[in-house]
């Protein structure tokens, strides 16, 4: 026990001594990222000392902080590094800037391009007093989010719910399967936004919303395909034989044993199948579009201004994270037994 | 080799066989397969692996079709019964229903009503101690619990013929005998008509009022042993001098099939 304090001591210690030495000889600067490489493992040996100590009970806590505990260091030192200039701040701009930007985007509104990154929220009120709904709908429909979460949220279902219908029908039925699967297969490795062009040429309006509702149904719709038939396949045999041994028809099959087997492959699919809509929407808003926060991002490429650049990456992350939440309550809803 | 049955036959099978069609050629799998199991007959089939014994299980119970030859099932007066309920080695019960679930499955797949399907699951569960279960999700019981609903839910079923494969077989050996001797007391209760397959010649001896033997590729019927064993049996019958007797009678004939089967294994 006092041996394992005595180590972290002298780690610490040493993690310590490492960046005086530097600093005093003025060699800190020219030695900042092997001082960090070495740092880190430094880091790791003490945390994992720390953790010996941690009594059972306290565990859970100790995982947890450590797993907030060191993205929170990273930012520190990030904001640290930037401030006095160890990393290029026009590369990557201080978090506090970031977190302004983030501000400035969210209450400021473009006059320029009439837009702005949530729609004004705070303006419901009063359109609501002039106009009633209507007025509402036109103040929401100026934001870059709900753009952005309109079209993934279109182009999922309507790609996710035909993808899972057609990949059930292929895992059951064999000859179905190998007539398509080869197909799915070529079309599957092709990049998604690669196909963008073909469907602008399809649509009328090519600069509209179908295109990019369409070309995200379609990347959705190939993923939930392959993962439906994968989950339909994987179900043991054995499920199917007592299903239909305890009298089940075809219809029961399916909704007893088919779906509920498929399940737990389904929602991997639908999980990685929302990281690949999230690619495509945003690759589709850089280039063509005149909304949505893939296009903000962009824009302030465009006007050179990286903080505002992030504060689209932070925006753009924080759509994945609530989606997977979104899926994830889903998935508890729909897969008690998992829980 | 006695192929008698003193009771009206309940399950009959008239040369039967189970050709195959492999990549290199045609399989066969069982040959010549003539049994009757009468009426409240407890039946089991012992024989080497690959000897075909789960084939025959699963043609009585229609999940294969015979290449040539019969399998009948009489039925009772109530024409709603199942003509047979299968309980597997693999248990098969469903992970994404609760224990209840589970046990009322075949009953709901018949559109019994919610209220009495869950009742008759409640009674069988009950029976075999697993009340208190009825809401947990299969991953949360043991092995041995869910073979025991696996068990219930054929028997809630109510089925002509209860067909069982191998449904011990991957249970550790206390929990085995427990289920042996669980299965004894549903068995005197109900008296249900069974056909057994296991690899385990104790427990064919031990339950069975005749065993079977079986041989290996293709499949075949060796012989047909009665078990005269006083019932009601229980884990203290196998203590008796006659159970030895009977479970060396059949060894020695198992024994060589089963020698005979492994230097067949490619």
């Amino acid at each position: 026990m006092s041996d394992n304090r005595r180590a972290i001591l002298s780690l610490a210690g040493a993690l310590v001594l490492l960046h005086l030495v530097l600093a005093l000889f003025g060699l800190w600067r020219d030695w900042a990222w092997p001082a960090i490489g070495v740092s880190f493992i430094l880091l790791v040996l003490v945390c994992e000392r720390l953790g010996r100590m941690v009594p059972a009970r306290w565990r859970a806590t100790y995982e947890r902080a450590l797993a907030l505990g060191f993205p929170l260091l990273v930012l520190i030192l990030w904001q640290l590094g930037a401030r006095f200039g160890l990393i290029n701040p026009l590369w990557f701009p201080p978090p506090s800037e970031i977190a302004r930007a983030l501000w400035e985007v969210s209450v400021n509104y473009d006059r320029f391009s009439g837009t702005s990154l949530l729609g004004r929220p705070w303006l419901i009120p009063s359109a609501w007093a002039e106009g009633g709904l209507p007025a509402v709908g036109a103040l929401l429909s100026e934001s870059h989010l709900l753009a952005t979460v309109g079209r993934v949220l279109a182009g999922f279902l309507l790609g996710a719910i035909p993808g899972i219908l057609v990949g059930v029908v292929m895992g059951v039925n064999q000859t179905v399967r190998l007539m398509l699967d080869t197909s799915l297969s070529a079309i599957y490795v092709l990049p998604k936004i690669a196909i963008f062009p073909i469907v602008m040429l399809m649509f009328a309006n090519p600069f509209g919303e179908g295109p990019k509702i369409v070309v995200v149904a379609l990347a959705v719709f190939i993923l939930m395909a392959i993962n439906a038939m994968a989950g339909v396949r994987q179900i043991d045999p054995v499920y199917l034989m007592a299903g239909r041994n305890y009298g089940a028809g075809p219809w029961q099959l399916l909704r007893h044993v088919i779906l509920p087997g498929a399940l737990p492959v389904i929602f991997a699919g639908l999980r990685i199948a929302l990281g690949t809509a999230m690619i495509v929407i945003i690759s589709v808003e850089f280039l063509r579009a005149k909304q949505g926060v893939g296009y903000m991002t962009y824009y302030y490429w465009e006007v050179l201004v990286p903080e505002k650049m992030y504060a689209g990456l932070v925006v753009v992350m924080a759509m994945g994270v609530a989606f997977t939440a979104l899926l994830y309550w889903l998935q508890r809803r729909l897969m008690p037994w998992r829980r | 080799m006695d192929d008698t049955v003193a009771t009206p036959w309940k399950i009959r099978a008239q040369s039967v066989g189970k050709v195959y069609d492999t990549a290199a050629g045609p399989f066969t799998a069982v040959e010549d397969f003539d049994l009757t199991v009468g009426d409240g007959e407890f039946v089991a089939i012992v024989g080497p692996s690959g000897c075909g014994k789960s084939t025959v299980l699963r043609m009585v119970a229609g999940l294969e079709d015979v290449s040539s030859g019969r399998i009948e099932i009489a039925r009772g007066s109530d024409p709603g019964k199942p003509t047979n309920s299968v309980v597997f080695q693999e248990y098969a019960i469903f992970p994404w229903k609760t224990v209840i679930e589970n046990v009322a499955f075949g009953l709901q797949m018949r559109g019994i009503s919610r209220a009495e399907r869950l009742d008759v699951a409640r009674h069988w569960l009950d029976r075999v101690g697993l009340a208190k279960f009825a809401e947990y999700y299969p991953h949360q019981i043991s092995g041995g619990m869910k073979q025991r609903v696996s068990i219930v839910r054929a028997l809630a079923n109510d089925p002509e013929v209860l067909l069982m494969d191998e449904p011990l077989g991957a249970l550790d050996a206390q929990t085995r005998v427990v289920l042996q001797e669980e299965l004894l007391r549903i068995w005197e209760e109900t008296r249900k008509t069974v056909l057994y397959i296991t690899h385990s010649l104790e427990e064919a001896v031990l339950l069975g009022d005749r065993v079977v033997l079986m041989s290996a590729q293709p499949g075949r019927i060796l012989d047909i042993y009665q078990i005269d064993l006083p019932r009601p049996r229980s884990f203290e019958t196998t203590n008796l001098p006659a159970f030895a007797d009977y479970r060396a009678r059949i060894w020695d004939k198992l024994s060589a099939e089963v020698t005979r089967a492994m230097e067949m294994q490619p």
